[in-house]
């Protein structure tokens, strides 16, 4: 079973999430269906990681049984914001 | 407020104890959902009641690729890492590499399609992502202290207070 593509994954993301943001890493040389995935929704707001983490498999649905590995970074978008705030030294 | 606060955390090392002892059959016949029980051992190995057990047997669980002596896998080596940073070496590790069935299983249990897994008092923590954003925040601290685990980096901190 090929693994999906990050387009495709990127797609279903921020579809189901109502992602504001979404960023997928495939590495398919070094390792065909892995992949780095950075979410920005609302959708986080209130949960805990491991939910959030969870709420990101689920939108994945069937495409999870073609994935290998999966690292995942999420972040409401408040958490965004502030990350993108260039810190003031 | 990152901690996680689930009921099993507030178990204390007593109590722990008393959950390695035996061997998860009252704690499965709590958890079973749907499917009722396997029949003690007969099961196989990646039955609802076999993980059961292994994720009860010790305060620290881990399913991996490989071992800790010998991760076959770049996530399954960073939580080996991040425990040993914390000075935990005693800790269960089951290879899923080993047993096929122990590996879809695991994932069954769990609803998580990826290996490693970690549990923490027979609680499903998350894999390796978690465990180091919990390892960054001070969150891994907090839990292995519930568990009655002195996280070694404590004691780093207080040997530089005292210089």
């Amino acid at each position: 079973m090929a693994p999906p593509t990050a387009e495709e994954l990127r797609e279903r993301l921020r579809e189901r999430l109502q992602a504001e943001h979404v960023e997928v890493q495939d590495n398919p040389q070094l390792c065909p269906g892995s992949f780095r995935v950075f979410v920005v929704s609302g959708k986080f707001r209130g949960l805990k990681t491991l939910q959030r983490h969870r709420l990101v498999n689920e939108a994945l649905g069937e495409e999870l049984g073609r994935i290998h590995a999966l690292e995942q970074k999420t972040l409401t978008p408040e958490q965004w914001e502030e990350q993108q705030r260039p810190s003031l030294a | 407020m990152r901690a996680a606060v689930r009921t099993g955390w507030r178990i204390g090392a007593a109590a722990a104890a008393a959950l390695r002892g035996r061997a998860g059959r009252p704690l499965s016949q709590a958890a079973g959902e749907g499917g009722g029980a396997e029949g003690g051992g007969g099961g196989g190995s990646g039955s609802r009641e076999a993980v059961e057990r292994l994720v009860r047997e010790h305060p620290v669980v881990v399913f991996m690729k490989g071992s800790p002596a010998q991760p076959l896998c770049g996530f399954s080596n960073a939580v080996v890492q991040i425990l040993r940073l914390h000075g935990v070496e005693d800790y269960r590790a089951h290879d899923v590499l080993q047993d096929p069935d122990l590996r879809q299983g695991i994932k069954d249990y769990s609803n998580w399609p990826t290996i490693p897994q970690v549990y923490l008092n027979g609680e499903f923590v998350g894999g390796c992502d978690i465990l180091l954003q919990m390892h960054q925040n001070g969150d891994l601290v907090e839990e292995l202290k519930k568990l009655g685990i002195r996280s070694a980096l404590l004691d780093a901190e207080k040997d530089q207070e005292k210089k």
